[in-house]
C-alpha cells in the first residue's frame, strides 16, 4: 500500500508550505508530511485559543484544497531510502515513494544543561510557546523567559497574551552586542517591524541583556531560579522558566539519507547548492535545516526547492538574489547572539545531561568520543536518540553527536514488521 | 621499539579478558584497539550468558567460561541479571528432545528442568497459547558486555598494561606488530580481532555473519526470562542464506531486546526484510510484542569459522603469534574461558579443559 | 471555530478533566498535575521541548505506554496515566 509522489515535502512550516505551493503549481502530485496535527511548523504553530497571523493564513490558504496535494498530518518518519519513506500514522505503517524529496524539517531549540533544568516547570522558550499555543494553562503563572535570540521576545509575547505574569526576559548576549544588532536591523524592515510590534506587546516587561540563568530550584517542581547578571547573583521566585539558547537544524533525516552535511559549525546543517539541491540528486533542502535563517529565508528557499523539484529551474533561479539577501540576516543573528562561553559551563557534576537515561555530567566529562560515551554510559541511547543531550554536548564542545540509527523516531514494532519497505542504508560510520 | 610480554590486538570482550588475565599473571601487556573498547561485536551482542549443548566442544567451553563469569555477578559494570534462560517447545516433537538436553547439560554440571505448558504460562504470561512446554536453565544470566570490556581493560592498565587506543595494528612484523602510526611493538602477539582476523592472519578463514537486533522502550516485566525457541540451534547452525529464530531478552533497564537473525553479508545496512521476518517470528511467540515501541535497530557481525568453533591457540607456522577469535554468537559467554585456555597454553600449562578442538591448526589441515 | 470550543472530557490519573477540543494531552495533564513521569533516581519530569523531540512528556494513553503528550490531541473518553519509569539496575 505504497503511495507515490512526484514531490514529497517533509515539514509543513514556512519552507515546506512554500515548496508545496511552488511544486503543486506545476500540477505535480505532491505529498506534504508533518508529525504535527496542523500546518505551520513551529513558527506558525496554530494557537488553539488565538487567531492565525495574516502571513501564516495566506500560506495555509495557498495550499488548501489543492486536488494534487496529499496533506499527511500526524505522520512520523520512521526510516528512509533515496526513493521511499517509511512513516507511521495512527499507529500504522505507510510507505511513501517519491521521485523528488524536499526536506524542510526546520529547527529545534538549543537546550543546555544547568543545575535544576530537569525540574517540572522548566521548559524551552519555544517549548513554552508551543505548549501554551496548545492550551497549556499559563494564566496567572509567574514566568521567567531566558536564554538567547529573538525567539525569547516571541515566546514572551505569546505567554503574556495568555495571561502569564512575565517577570522578565533575560538575554545572555551582552548589551553592546544587542545594540549593534538593533542598529543594523533597519536593513530588514519586516524584521524591524516585527521587533517593534513585539516590544510594544511586551511593554512594561523587564528586558535585560548580559543575564544568564545559572540554576533552577525546587523539589517536586520549580520554585525559583538563580540569575547571574555580571558578577551579581539574584534569586527570582517563579512557577515557570522558559529558557532556550537559539535554534539548531533538524538534520537527522538528511543524515540518515546520506546527504552531505556542512559540519563547519558546532551543529551540522544540510549542504545545498543554489537550487537547494543536496548532495543527493533527487533530494532538496530548504529553510532552517540549511542553517538558521528565519522565516523569510525559509519561504524563499522553500519556493526555490519546490520550483526546482518540479523541474522549473528558471523560476528557481529567479529567486536567488532574494535568497542571498534573506540569508545575510542569519549571519547577523549568529554574530550578535553568539553564546557567552559561561553558558557552556553551567552544568555541575551531578547535573543530568542525558535526560532519557539519566546520565550526569560527571559520568561524561572524560569522554572525547560520542560512541564510547554511549557504550559506557548509555548517554544518547534513549528515546530522544541524543537530540537533546547530543546537541548540548556538541555545543559544550565535547564531541559531535554520534551516528544515528533507525528508526529515526520510536515506532511500533508492528510498523517495522508490517511495512514493505526495502532496506535502510546505515550511513553512519562505525 | 617498545617491548612487551604480550601484545593483545583487539579490545573486544575476548581481547580484554585475555589482556586482563595476562596482566594478572604478571605479564607486561600492550593492548591495541582502533575503535572504542568493546565497540565491535561486543557492543552489538545481546550479552546472554548461555550454555549451548549441541556440540560437545561448545558445551565444554561455554560451561567452563560461565563458571568464570560468576566472579563478575556483583560487578556493577557487568549489570549482571540472573533472569534465567527459558527454552520454548512449540510442539510435542520439540518437547520430546528436552529430556536428552537436560541429561547432556547435567553431565556438564548445568541444572536444567523441564517445564510443562501450565508452568510455562505462569513463568511468561505473554507467550502465545498452544505452546507445548519448555526447559528452564534458571542460573543463566544476561550482562552488558561493553562495560565489562572497559572494566577489564582498565584493570589490566592498572596492572601496568599499556593501552594503544585509536591505533590499528597494520601488520605482523618479525617479533611483533607495526601500528598504523609507524610505532612498532615487540613481543608475542595475540590476535583477538574477531571478524578482522584475516587482515593479520590471512591463513585463518573467517566470515562475518550478520545479525539484526531491535530494542524497545522500557516495558518492565513484559517478559522475565531470556526466551529462546528450542529450534534456535537449527537456525544458528543451519546454512540457510538468511535464518531467524525467536530470541527475546528482558534487559535490566526494562527494555525488551529482540533477535535474532543470521546471514552472510558484509554490509552494515539494515535489511528490513530480515527485520520483518525476525519480528514476525517473535510476534508468533509473543503476540502483544507488536504493540511495543521500538527505539533502535542495529546490525552486528559474528566472527564465524568454518566449523563454528573459535580459534584458541598458537598460529601454526608463525613464531610467537597466538589467536583468540571466531566465537560466532558465543563470544561474550566464552570470553573468560577462552582467555583461560589461551593464557594456560601461552605458559605451557595444562588448561582446565581440553584445548584440542579449538586449536587453529585444524583450519590449515 | 466552533469545533475548537467543544468541551472534551478525559481522565488523567483517574481524575476527570475537561478541556476544549484541539488542546494537547500535555495541556490537559497540566490542569491537574505538574509531573508527567519519574526517573530511576525518583526525579520528576515534565515537558521540555513542547514539539515532540525530547520525549520528557511521555505518558500512558488508553493503555499504550510511551506516548508523547505534547503530540497527542485530546479525545473524548481518553484515559491518561502519568507514568513511573522503572528502576534500572
Amino acid at each position: 500500500m505504497a503511495e507515490r509522489y512526484d514531490v514529497l515535502v517533509v515539514g509543513a512550516g514556512p519552507a515546506g508550505l512554500a515548496a508545496t505551493q511552488a511544486a503543486a503549481g506545476y500540477g505535480a502530485r505532491v505529498g506534504l508530511v508533518d508529525a504535527q496535527s496542523t500546518q505551520g511548523g513551529q513558527v506558525w504553530r496554530r494557537d488553539v485559543r488565538g487567531a492565525v497571523p495574516p502571513d501564516a493564513a495566506a500560506a495555509f490558504r495557498a495550499v488548501a484544497n489543492l486536488p494534487n496535494l496529499d496533506w499527511l498530518a500526524q505522520t512520523q518518519i520512521v526510516a528512509a531510502t533515496q526513493n521511499e519513506l517509511l512513516v507511521e500514522h495512527d499507529a500504522r505503517a505507510r510507505s511513501l515513494r517519491y521521485d523528488k524529496l524536499v526536506l524542510a524539517c526546520g529547527a529545534r531549540e538549543l537546550l543546555l544543561p544547568f543545575p535544576g533544568w530537569t525540574l517540572p516547570g522548566v521548559f524551552g522558550a519555544g517549548g513554552a510557546q508551543a505548549l501554551v499555543k496548545q492550551g497549556w494553562p499559563i494564566a496567572g503563572k509567574r514566568v521567567v523567559v531566558a536564554g538567547s535570540g529573538p525567539l525569547l521576545l516571541a515566546a514572551a509575547a505569546t505567554l503574556k497574551k495568555h495571561g502569564a505574569n512575565v517577570l522578565g526576559i533575560y538575554e545572555q548576549a551582552a548589551p553592546a552586542q544587542l545594540a549593534a544588532f538593533a542598529s543594523r536591523l533597519w536593513r530588514w524592515p519586516a524584521k524591524a517591524a516585527q521587533a517593534v510590534a513585539l516590544r510594544a506587546a511586551l511593554a512594561g516587561v523587564t528586558y535585560r541583556a548580559g543575564a544568564v540563568v545559572a540554576a533552577a530550584h525546587g523539589d517536586a517542581q520549580l520554585r525559583a531560579i538563580e540569575l547571574r547578571i555580571g558578577k551579581q547573583m539574584r534569586q527570582i521566585d517563579c512557577d515557570h522558566l522558559a529558557v532556550g539558547y537559539g535554534l539548531v537544524p533538524n538534520v537527522e533525516l538528511a543524515e540518515l539519507l546520506g546527504c552531505a552535511l556542512d559540519a563547519s559549525g558546532r551543529h551540522p546543517r544540510v549542504a545545498v547548492d543554489a537550487d537547494q539541491r543536496t548532495s543527493l540528486a533527487n533530494v532538496y533542502a530548504a529553510g532552517e535545516i540549511c542553517g538558521i535563517g528565519g522565516r523569510d529565508a525559509a519561504r524563499i528557499e522553500g519556493a526555490i526547492a519546490g520550483h526546482a523539484a518540479a523541474g522549473a529551474m528558471q523560476a528557481a533561479q529567479a529567486m536567488q538574489s532574494a535568497r542571498r539577501r534573506a540569508r545575510r540576516f542569519s549571519a547577523l543573528l549568529e554574530m550578535h547572539f553568539a553564546l557567552d562561553p559561561r553558558v557552556r559551563e553551567l552544568a555541575t557534576d551531578d547535573t543530568v545531561v542525558c535526560r532519557c537515561e539519566n546520565v550526569a555530567w560527571s559520568a561524561l566529562r572524560d569522554f572525547d568520543d560520542a560512541r564510547a560515551a554511549k557504550l559506557q554510559t548509555r548517554c544518547g541511547m534513549g528515546a530522544c536518540q541524543g537530540r537533546i543531550c547530543g546537541t548540548a554536548l556538541a555545543e559544550l564542545g565535547r564531541y559531535a553527536r554520534g551516528g544515528l540509527r533507525p528508526p529515526i523516531f520510536p515506532a511500533r514494532l508492528a510498523t517495522l514488521a508490517d511495512s514493505d519497505f526495502a532496506s535502510i542504508e546505515n550511513q553512519t560510520a562505525q | 621499539m617498545s617491548a612487551f610480554d604480550l601484545i593483545v590486538v583487539g579490545a573486544g570482550i575476548v581481547g580484554a579478558a585475555c589482556a586482563d588475565l595476562a596482566a594478572a599473571e604478571g605479564l607486561h601487556v600492550a593492548i591495541v584497539e582502533p575503535g572504542p573498547v568493546g565497540g565491535g561485536a561486543t557492543a552489538a551482542s545481546m550479552g546472554h550468558l548461555v550454555v549451548m549443548d549441541d556440540d560437545p566442544a561448545e558445551l565444554a567451553l561455554s560451561r567452563y567460561s560461565q563458571q568464570l563469569w560468576e566472579a563478575y555477578a556483583d560487578l556493577p559494570e557487568a549489570e549482571f541479571s540472573r533472569c534465567g534462560t527459558l527454552w520454548i517447545a512449540r510442539d510435542e516433537h520439540e518437547r520430546a528432545g528436552i529430556a536428552a538436553k537436560i541429561a547432556r547439560l547435567a553431565q556438564a554440571g548445568v541444572f536444567a528442568e523441564a517445564i510443562d505448558a501450565n508452568a510455562l504460562y505462569e513463568l511468561e504470561p505473554e507467550l502465545a497459547p498452544g505452546l507445548a512446554g519448555g526447559m528452564l536453565v534458571a542460573e543463566e544470566a544476561v550482562v552488558y558486555p561493553p562495560r565489562v570490556a572497559e572494566f577489564l581493560v582498565k584493570r589490566a592498565t592498572a596492572r601496568n598494561a599499556r593501552l594503544y587506543l585509536g591505533r590499528r595494528a597494520q601488520r605482523l612484523v618479525a617479533e611483533g606488530v607495526a601500528l598504523d602510526d609507524g610505532t612498532r611493538l615487540s613481543g608475542p602477539v595475540l590476535v583477538a580481532t574477531g571478524c578482522a582476523v584475516p587482515e593479520l592472519l590471512p591463513m585463518l578463514p573467517m566470515r562475518a555473519r550478520k545479525g539484526h537486533l531491535v530494542i524497545t522502550e522500557r516495558y518492565p516485566a513484559f517478559v522475565r526470562h531470556q526466551l529462546l525457541e528450542l529450534g534456535y540451534a537449527d537456525s544458528a547452525h543451519g546454512n540457510a542464506p538468511v535464518s531467524v529464530a525467536f530470541n527475546v531478552q528482558p534487559r535490566p533497564t526494562g527494555q525488551v531486546l529482540i533477535g535474532s537473525s543470521r546471514e552472510f553479508d558484509d554490509s552494515r545496512d539494515i535489511s528490513m526484510s530480515t527485520v520483518r521476518t525476525m519480528l514476525s517470528r517473535a510476534f508468533a511467540f509473543l503476540p502483544r510484542l507488536r504493540y511495543l515501541q521500538a527505539l533502535r535497530i542495529w546490525t552486528g557481525f559474528r566472527p564465524t569459522t568454518p566449523d563454528g568453533r573459535p580459534y584458541l591457540g598458537a598460529v601454526p607456522g608463525l613464531r610467537n603469534v597466538w589467536v583468540a577469535a571466531g566465537h560466532e554468537g558465543l563470544g561474550v559467554t566464552t570470553a573468560f574461558g577462552s582467555a583461560g585456555l589461551l593464557i594456560d597454553q601461552l605458559f605451557g600449562r595444562r588448561p582446565a579443559i581440553d584445548p584440542a578442538p579449538y586449536l587453529p591448526l585444524r583450519a590449515l589441515a | 471555530m466552533s469545533a475548537a470550543h467543544t468541551p472534551i472530557r478525559l481522565q488523567v490519573d483517574g481524575r476527570s478533566v475537561t478541556v476544549p477540543a484541539g488542546f494537547s494531552v500535555a495541556a490537559a495533564i497540566a490542569q491537574v498535575a505538574t509531573a508527567f513521569g519519574t526517573r530511576k533516581d525518583a526525579s520528576l519530569r515534565a515537558p521540555l521541548c513542547g514539539m515532540g523531540l525530547c520525549f520528557e512528556c511521555r505518558v500512558r494513553i488508553d493503555g499504550a505506554d510511551h506516548q508523547r503528550a505534547c503530540m497527542t490531541l485530546v479525545r473524548e473518553g481518553m484515559r491518561v496515566e502519568t507514568t513511573t519509569e522503572p528502576a534500572h539496575g
